[in-house]
């Protein structure tokens, strides 16, 4: 039933009361105020406002072309905002030295090519190198490991990543950003390669690492899994926010029928209440 | 890695799945251990080839150094070729059979086979650099332009009759231009702070092309004699090292290693992608910044005193990489001997292969590296489907 939690509800970084260490991690780890991003003419982005806080797994839904994608990208620093601004942990993100970025907040992108034939080992490895030369360097064997086995390709470890499939590049991917132990988790559709059960591990990784503290924020196309693991949605369309909200406040019928332009039914799951969205068939 | 594979099969406690605690299968964590020793035992495998590759390597070369120093037109026996480099060296040992041997050893031989080791050494460590930080394995540097760069200075100079510098111009000129070239090519071909990397190798072709055509027009305005003396310069030789030229490269050629080394690491992280290397805290532009202008020294340097040499920069970083795998670190080392190797190898063949004659080293390694490349990418792609 969490997934329903309001985000202020619920989340064990509340229940420590008004500690003002933990108080303060309640800020908005990455916040968005009217963020416009326009190439060529196209409007990919026009006055966004988002924010994602620590705890929470915040969702990122919407048609093929809503701007998730994109929104994302500035989100993560890699494209400038046109317009509007992007703080990460409260400020400016293009106040950020890379490398302080890349102790902050970790990506996983669509595209999880490994050019030469390195090693699964070496690419996981690859997510401790914004940690070289800092005493977090001790943690490194554990977090491999740890990430390793959490992804399940630990078995995997001495492969080219070439030679692997395309869902368990994928997985090597998220296990070189889980890897890199950064309080804010950006994932791009990390379940569109893999199987049922990685799925919804992909997921069930998310949800534990924000209820350890941490931000999580995820594109995802299949709106049952946005709607089990999310504790809050923003459905993009046409590079605008139409609803941002809890799942049950997002994902009615009537939004999403005239959103992604076909009929679906909401029903609630029989036994956990969470939203279901089947489309009318 | 051999300790992370070690805690891998310790099987690290998974995530707690607060959300659904009534689950049979709550944790995302693989048990795996059928296939967790024999994961295990697979990393350990290329420590144990790199030991093999790098004493391999370095036994290789100063077994074709101490060739090199035996062979030619007045053959010389290993042990007299020890003698006059204890001699050289200010031990007293007794003067050589044959008094020319100190002679050709330490004005003609030891220079060149010097000449050889640190040109082959930077023209693999510069390929691989390139090959790094476009994440392409067609990177090369004679894709920016530094040869052809270098050639047209070169030609120039010879065409023009520069002698401004003196017996240096042709070298002075060579090195220049190609540094120019390999920067125009760069900057010209970034555009918002960042760098394509098929329109950096449009741009590339393109300005090739305009060197070649400068090149020919220089060839046609020249006369017969220079005509000759360029186009031997582009085939490349290694005849006429001589230790002055050693004391210029060799300082040049250590620096950009050195910065080469510093930078393996991070070299690494481009085979992500440049948002992957972003993620991770790489300044993508700035270091490929870094890289360009140490290639085009690397090559500048080797290219001005020894003409253009093909395929050194392209074939040893790949060969390298078939053995010990793609780390840069361990890559730019095995490359920087390889690269040595196959060059003073190359050079020994061209003066000794016809007697009373001196083959072009870029003919030769042409010869021998089109097919060699031709063959690498044929088994490349059978094995792991390509490149790409």
């Amino acid at each position: 039933m969490t997934a329903q939690a309001s985000a202020s509800g619920a989340l064990p970084v509340t229940d420590a009361g008004p500690d003002p260490a933990l108080a303060s991690t309640l800020a908005p780890a990455l916040a968005a105020q009217g963020v416009g991003v326009v190439i060529d003419g196209a409007t990919l982005l026009d006055g966004v406002d988002f924010d994602a806080r620590p705890g929470e797994v915040h969702a990122l839904i919407g048609p093929n072309g809503a701007g998730k994608s994109t929104l994302l990208g500035v989100l993560a620093g890699d494209r400038p905002a046109a317009s509007g601004s992007v703080q990460v942990e409260g400020r400016p993100i293009g106040s950020w030295r890379l490398r302080e970025l890349a102790r902050t907040r970790a990506v996983l992108l669509q595209q999880h090519d490994v050019f030469f034939p390195f090693t699964v080992g070496e690419v996981v490895a690859m997510g401790r190198a914004p940690w070289r030369g800092t005493s977090a360097e001790d943690d490194d064997e554990r977090l491999i490991a740890a990430a390793l086995v959490q992804t399940d390709v630990a078995h995997l470890l001495g492969r080219t990543v070439p030679s692997l499939s395309g869902g368990e590049r994928a997985r090597v991917a998220l296990a070189r950003v889980l890897a890199q132990a950064a309080p804010t988790l950006l994932l791009d559709e990390p379940t569109a390669a893999l199987d049922l059960r990685h799925q919804e591990d992909v997921l069930r990784i998310a949800r534990a690492r924000s209820r350890s503290g941490d931000t999580v924020v995820v594109v995802l196309h299949d709106l049952n899994l946005a709607a089990a693991y999310a504790d809050r949605i923003t459905l993009l369309a046409g590079g605008r926010v139409v609803a941002s909200g809890s799942p049950d406040a997002v994902l009615t019928g009537e939004r999403i029928s005239e959103v992604y332009g076909q009929p679906v039914e909401v029903i609630p799951h029989p036994r956990t209440g969470a939203p279901l969205i089947l489309p009318l068939r | 890695m051999s300790r992370v594979s070690d805690l891998v099969t310790d099987a690290v406690t998974p995530p707690s799945s607060p959300a659904s605690p009534s689950r049979a299968e709550p944790s995302p964590a693989a048990p795996a251990s059928p296939a967790a020793p024999a994961a295990a035992s697979a990393p350990r495998r290329r420590p144990t080839r790199a030991a093999i590759l790098f004493a391999g390597l370095a036994v290789t070369l100063v077994g074709v150094m101490l060739l090199a120093a035996c062979s030619g037109q007045l053959p010389i026996s290993p042990g007299e070729v020890w003698n006059s480099l204890l001699r050289g060296l200010g031990v007293d040992v007794p003067a050589a059979a044959v008094p020319t041997t100190d002679a050709a050893l330490w004005s003609i031989r030891f220079p060149r086979i010097m000449m050889a080791v640190v040109i082959g050494a930077a023209l693999a460590a510069a390929g691989t650099l390139m090959q790094a930080v476009f994440a392409n394995p067609l990177a090369e540097p004679g894709v920016v332009g530094v040869s052809s760069g270098a050639a047209l200075g070169a030609a120039a100079s010879i065409v023009f009759g520069w002698a401004f510098l003196g017996e240096w111009t042709i070298a002075v000129a060579a090195f220049a231009a190609g540094l120019v070239t390999t920067l125009f090519v760069y900057l010209s071909s970034r555009s918002g702070g960042k760098t394509e990397v098929v329109t950096l190798v449009l741009t590339g072709i393109a300005v090739n092309a305009f060197a070649g055509a400068a090149l020919a027009l220089l060839m046609f305005l020249g006369d017969a004699g220079s005509r000759e003396q360029i186009v031997f310069w582009q085939l490349g030789s290694l005849n006429g090292s001589r230790w002055q030229q050693f004391a210029v490269v060799a300082p040049l050629v250590v620096a950009g290693l050195v910065v080469a080394f510093l930078l393996a690491r991070t070299l690494d992280l481009f085979s992500l992608g440049e948002r992957g290397a972003r993620h991770l805290g790489v300044n993508v532009e700035g270091v490929r910044i870094v890289v360009v202008v140490v290639v085009a020294v690397l090559v500048c340097a080797a290219v001005a005193f020894a003409g253009i040499i093909a395929f050194v920069g392209l074939v040893v970083p790949h060969l390298m990489r078939m053995i010990i795998g793609p780390v840069h670190r361990g890559l730019l080392a095995a490359s920087v001997l390889g690269g040595a190797v196959l060059l003073l190898a190359a050079d020994l063949v061209a003066r000794t292969a016809v007697p009373m004659a001196d083959l072009p080293i870029g003919l030769l390694t042409s010869l021998i590296g089109g097919p060699f490349f031709f063959w690498l990418l044929r088994r490349t792609r059978r094995r792991a489907g390509g490149w790409a």
